[in-house]
Parts: structure tokens; C-alpha cells; sequence
């Protein structure tokens, strides 16, 4: 069994990516590693974010932070299908895709600190946080960019696959909210993938909000989902507070797409706890107390953790030492951050382009 | 078959010389592939990729929806994840539609990521008036693009030029826009048969002269030309150059050309006001005011849209005459 390079020392959290693809063509009941990779994959983006928020909030972080709070579920069911060699694109809110795909905490807080040893090596920041080796290909601050850039990943990956002569092909993965579905951008990236039937899994995450503005004021559908038949590929809806039921609905989309059937549309509705930036936000009345507190009752982390208790997965003394050796990891990476050198101005104008020789 | 045993003198149109740039550069490499509207069974609305497909398959040359946000994304994952996209965005007024793309994630995303991405991208797309297809389809955009840092802009305006761009723009790992000009489809010229690439950022003189430095580029070159012509009878000798690459600049062959006339005019199709003729100019200023014996002269297209009548887009696009002009005005002897 492999192990995880992010764990932290003293947590055995098995690198189950292989596992899930494997055995993903039987009927889809997560295994115990399973369940516990989902619940360390959230624990890490839930203290993670609450960390990166507080550090915003107390200036020690320049910029400005969304935070993913409330919507681990989503990426944590989608990633723990994908390896390496399958990319993602993400969105503004994006610390959380990058961390669900093993983003190391100390180049990830490096990077938001705006230090040489960053991720971008501080060219970035949160919203253009990435790790191209691991096929995390950006954060992004337009909203429905990634769509476009994901069909890009997964013709590459149909090209090689044929160049190699696979059928399992790598599959790509953009993750967008609802308000970007009324972007152009995206109904051009849905129509190219389904043309050519590209490997591409369209992960919807529902919040419920284009930033302030809700749903109902900015679609006349409630089920985003509905977009796919447009297109001619199927789309799915899963409760995006729930890790298992993401882990379900992702995981036949990345089935069909690595074989060669096509793209789909997986609508996960889900909602952010904090607000659009930060964590105490900008002080704006658009969501009411009694919306927040239904949606908060259905915390993904807190629910995954009393169903692994009930099946016996984990005891609550072993999801406590989770928690707490994450947050010991993030105590480190935040030293190591605050420690790290600041990039040194006079490279200001290096990686604009790529040297060439006669460069 | 090197250069110097290539027959001498095979004459090939602009429009064929693209042709046989894009074919090369999908030969010399496997990973390149060419996608945009029509490109593939029509061979291009102007032609220029026809039998490519034929040639390298539906896997290779590959007709795209009507979508130029969609096309542009495509190269930019493609390229980010190994591939070497060719890609053809039709007539240059359409860039509007790619513009995020373009601009925001093409051009930046290397930079963004701290250079771990590399954007092996070519755009094609062709620019200019002439052809009375009025103002959403005869732009000469390139300005837009050289303000943007992350970008290569290649405007070649001679079948030579056109056919070595594309292999150099393919063969670069970074983003590069090949700007065509529609009124040069049908001009013939010298072009070797094997691959061969432009040096980027190099200027060409594309006639020596003593009194006037005329910088041109895209079809203006040729005009630039005429008007070196009619003033060469007038007694005035002129220095013809095309900076060929925009973005980056040959800031040195223009200087070192003004420090040898003393006077220089900037000439070209797009907009006068914020274009490329305003860059040059100011670094002519910056660089070469002690050789300067007049101000710097701008001949460009009026700030309107293109119009359709023909004898309105006639007075709208420059020509030899008013550059000629243009030029007696700046040494007096007008």
C-alpha cells in the first residue's frame, strides 16, 4: 500500500487514488481507506482554510482569500479518483482543489505569504495558486476560465493515449461554480468536450450564490445540471455536503470519461459557510441567519465522521489524532512560511517567457 | 537539402507559402497538431490550409465549433500539458470573442505559476482592410497584443516572412501570434522549399537609404516601398524598415537607422492614436532626439471604424501617396 507524501508524520493515510480507480468499475461502495481518505483529505482543506483566513484577517497575508469552507466535500470526492496525471482546474476559491490534490501545506501557505518558496514561487498568490507536476493547472480569477483550459488537458490526454496506444486515457477535471455556467466560456468548453467526447468530468459546485447574487436571480433553472442535455451528455446531481455521494457521482463520470464515453455534468449543491472573501467577510446581509445555520447543520466533515464512529471505520480518539496532526502540520508550514526568503526583486521580470536558446 | 542548394527563385503566393509553413511544422513534429473554424474539410474560408487535412488526418487537423473562447482555451491545456498547438482564430476582429483567453491565461499563465508552465502555442489569424468587408472584419489589431506582456507578435508581409513565421512561431515554447495580412494573399515571392525559421525579435532593411527612415510593417511595408520609390525620383533617398517582429521590438536596427538619417516616419494600417506607431515613435524620441532633425512623423488609419464603401475604406487606409506626403513634410521640402 502507498502512503501519502502529504500526511504528516504519524498519520497513516493510505494513497488510495489506485485503489478507487480500480476497483471503481464494481459497484460503487467506498472501502474503509476510502472513507478515511475522504475525511483527511477535508480535515486538511477545513484547517487549512480556517488558518489561511485568520492570517488574512490579521494582515499577516497580503490579498485577498476565498475561502473554501463548507464545500470539502466536493473536491475531496472528486480527487481521491485522480492521480497525478489527471489535471484539474479550479476557480478563485481554489485552495481547496489544490490541497484535495496533495498540495504540500508549506508551499501552499508560502505561496499565500507571497514567499520565493512557494508553490508560484509568490508570482500567483491565492487565486493563481498551482502545481503543474501534480496536475493542479491553477487557480483562477475569471470566472469559467478553467472549462476552456480543462478541454485543452483532455485532448492532450486523448492525443496520447492514441500516440501511446491506451485505451485508459487521463482525465481532466474543471471545477467551476453555478454563476460561471452563464458564461460563455463554459457552454463553449461543455460543447467541445461532448463533440469530441473528450475525457472531461465537469464538477459543478452548487453554492447557491454568483457571488452575492443567488441563484434564482441569476438562472431560471434551479438544477444546473439541466445545462448537460444541451449538450448531449448526461448530467448528475449529488449532495455536495456529502463525501460518500461525491465519491459515487464523480467516480462513474471519471469511469466513463477515462474509457473513452464522454464527458458528464456533476451538479454538487453545496453552500460556503464563510463569506465570499475572508472569513468575517465584508459585512454584506444577502444570505439570512436561518439559511446558514440549515446548511451549517449539514457540515460534511462532522457527517462523515459519525458515520465512520457508527460503521467503526475510526473511533473518535483516531479522528482527533487526524485533526490534530494535521494541525500540527499546518503550525510548521506556517513557520516555514512566515520564515521563507521574500522573492528578490531584480527577478521581477524572469518566466514572462520561456528562454529559448536564442534568448 | 540545405538552403544554398534549394532551387533559386521559387516563387510561391503568400496564401501557399502559409500553406507550406503549416504543413512543415506538423511534419517536424508529432506533438503539433492545427484546430480552428473551417480549418480541416474547407481548408481555411481563405484557403490557406487546404490538404492538410489529407495529409495528417482528422486527429490532427481538426475543424472546431464556432467558438474562439473554446479555441484558445484548447491550446492553452494543450500546450500546458504537452502538446504544440497550431491554432487559427479566421479574421483577427474575432480576437474579441478570446480576449480572456488570450490575454488573461495565454499570456500569464507561465508567469502566474512562477515558470512551471510552459505555452508552446502558434495562433494564426488574418488582419487588415482592403477587401471591403467593412469594420468587424478588417482590424489590424497587433497593438493589442504587444501591450500584452507574455506574447509574440509576428507580422510578416512577404510569402517569405509568412512561411518562416509559422516554423519559427511552431517551433518556440512560447505563446506566438502570427498576424497575416489578407491583402497580400495573392502576392508571389522568393520562397525555399525546406523548413526555416525568422530570427525573433529581428528587424529586416528592407531597402537602404540616406535621408528618411520609414519603419513599416504588415502591408504597409509594400506602400512604404512605393513611396520610397516616388520620392527616390524626387531626390529623396530612403531607408525602408519592417520591423517584422512587434513584440519583441528591434529597437536597435530602428535606432541605429534614424542615427544615420536624422529623419524618421512611422507608417501603418491600424489606428494612429495608442498604436504601435506611438511605441516606436516615443523610443525614437527617447533613444535617438540629439540625431533628429524634425519631430517624428506617423502616417496610420484615422480613429474610426473601418468603413465599407469602397471609396471611403480607399481614403481611410494609408497609401503610398500620403505617406509619400508625409515624408516631403518632415524634410521641409514639401
Amino acid at each position: 500500500m502507498p502512503w501519502r507524501s502529504d500526511a504528516p508524520d504519524g498519520v497513516p493515510i493510505p494513497l488510495c487514488a489506485e485503489a478507487a480507480v480500480a476497483n471503481s468499475s464494481q459497484a460503487m461502495e467506498p472501502s474503509e481507506e476510502v472513507l478515511k481518505d475522504l475525511h483527511f483529505r477535508m480535515v486538511r482543506i477545513r484547517h487549512f482554510e480556517e488558518e489561511a483566513g485568520r492570517l488574512m484577517e490579521q494582515g499577516k497575508s497580503p490579498g485577498a482569500l476565498h475561502l473554501y469552507i463548507g464545500e470539502e466535500a466536493v473536491a475531496s470526492g472528486v480527487m481521491v479518483h485522480l492521480s497525478d496525471q489527471d489535471q484539474i482546474t479550479s476557480t478563485h476559491r481554489g485552495h481547496g482543489h489544490l490541497v484535495a490534490k496533495g498540495g504540500e501545506f508549506k508551499k501552499m501557505y508560502a505561496e499565500l505569504f507571497g514567499r520565493e518558496t512557494g508553490y508560484n514561487k509568490g508570482r500567483g498568490g491565492s487565486m493563481h495558486i498551482s502545481n503543474v507536476d501534480a496536475g493542479m493547472l491553477g487557480a483562477n480569477g475569471i470566472v469559467a476560465a478553467g472549462p476552456p483550459i480543462a478541454v485543452g488537458a483532455a485532448f492532450s490526454n486523448k492525443y496520447f493515449a492514441r500516440m501511446e496506444g491506451r485505451d485508459s486515457m487521463n482525465v481532466a477535471v474543471p471545477f467551476f461554480g453555478d454563476g460561471a455556467t452563464n458564461e460563455g466560456a463554459f457552454h463553449e468548453a461543455a460543447n467541445m468536450a461532448a463533440i469530441w467526447k473528450l475525457p472531461v468530468v465537469f464538477i459543478c459546485e452548487n453554492n447557491g450564490y454568483g457571488e452575492f447574487t443567488p441563484q434564482a436571480e441569476h438562472q431560471a433553472i434551479s438544477d444546473v445540471a439541466d445545462r448537460a442535455a444541451g449538450y448531449g451528455m448526461p448530467g448528475v446531481i449529488c449532495d455536495g455536503m456529502d463525501a460518500v455521494a461525491v465519491w459515487e457521482a464523480a467516480g462513474e463520470a471519471i469511469e466513463r470519461a477515462r474509457s473513452g464515453g464522454g464527458p458528464t455534468l456533476v451538479e454538487c449543491k453545496t453552500y460556503r459557510f464563510v463569506d465570499h472573501v475572508g472569513l468575517r467577510g465584508i459585512g454584506l446581509h444577502y444570505r439570512t441567519d436561518e439559511e446558514l445555520e440549515e446548511w451549517r447543520a449539514r457540515d460534511p466533515i462532522p457527517q462523515h465522521e459519525q458515520r465512520m464512529i457508527e460503521m467503526g471505520v475510526m473511533t473518535a480518539d483516531e479522528i482527533q489524532a487526524v485533526h490534530d496532526a494535521v494541525m500540527a502540520d499546518i503550525t510548521e508550514s506556517i513557520e516555514f512560511a512566515e520564515n521563507s526568503p521574500l522573492p528578490d526583486p531584480a527577478n521581477l521580470l524572469n518566466d514572462v517567457y520561456t528562454p529559448t536558446a536564442a534568448s | 537539402m540545405t538552403a544554398a542548394e534549394a532551387p533559386a527563385g521559387r516563387q510561391l503566393v503568400y496564401t501557399l507559402a502559409i500553406t507550406e509553413g503549416v504543413r512543415q511544422a506538423l511534419q517536424e513534429e508529432p506533438l503539433a497538431f492545427m484546430a480552428g473554424e473551417d480549418v480541416a474539410g474547407a481548408g481555411s474560408v481563405f484557403g490557406i490550409y487546404r490538404g492538410l487535412l489529407d495529409e495528417f488526418g482528422p486527429d490532427r487537423v481538426i475543424d472546431t465549433p464556432i467558438s474562439e473562447s473554446g479555441i484558445i482555451g484548447l491550446a492553452v491545456g494543450a500546450g500546458a500539458t504537452g502538446l504544440k498547438p497550431i491554432v487559427d482564430i479566421m479574421f483577427m476582429d474575432f480576437i474579441g470573442e478570446c480576449m480572456d483567453e488570450i490575454v488573461n491565461q495565454l499570456a500569464k499563465m507561465r508567469y502566474m505559476f512562477g515558470g512551471k508552465a510552459t505555452l508552446p502555442v502558434t495562433v494564426l489569424t488574418m488582419s487588415g482592410a482592403g477587401m471591403n468587408l467593412a469594420a468587424q472584419h478588417s482590424q489590424s489589431l497587433e497593438a493589442w497584443l504587444c501591450h500584452t506582456p507574455g506574447l509574440k507578435v509576428v507580422m510578416p508581409a512577404t510569402a517569405y516572412d509568412v512561411k518562416g513565421a509559422i516554423i519559427t512561431a511552431a517551433r518556440e515554447p512560447n505563446p506566438v501570434f502570427v498576424v497575416m495580412c489578407k491583402g497580400l494573399m495573392a502576392l508571389p515571392g522568393d520562397v525555399p522549399e525546406e523548413p526555416y525559421a525568422l530570427p525573433i525579435g529581428k528587424a529586416v532593411v528592407r531597402r537602404e537609404g540616406e535621408g528618411l527612415t520609414i519603419v513599416a510593417h504588415g502591408r504597409m511595408i509594400h506602400e512604404a516601398t512605393k513611396a520610397a520609390d516616388i520620392l527616390d525620383g524626387e531626390g529623396i533617398s530612403v531607408e525602408v524598415i519592417d520591423p517584422l517582429w512587434l513584440q519583441p521590438l528591434d529597437t536597435e536596427t530602428i535606432i541605429n537607422s534614424v542615427a544615420k538619417t536624422h529623419n524618421a516616419l512611422v507608417v501603418h494600417e491600424a489606428v494612429r492614436f495608442g498604436g504601435l506607431g506611438a511605441e516606436i515613435a516615443a523610443q525614437i524620441a527617447e533613444l535617438a532626439f540629439d540625431h533628429l532633425d524634425a519631430p517624428v512623423g506617423r502616417v496610420a488609419a484615422p480613429f474610426s471604424p473601418v468603413p465599407f464603401s469602397p471609396v471611403l475604406e480607399q481614403t481611410y487606409v494609408p497609401n503610398a501617396e500620403r505617406i509619400a506626403a508625409e515624408a516631403r513634410s518632415i524634410l521641409g521640402t514639401g
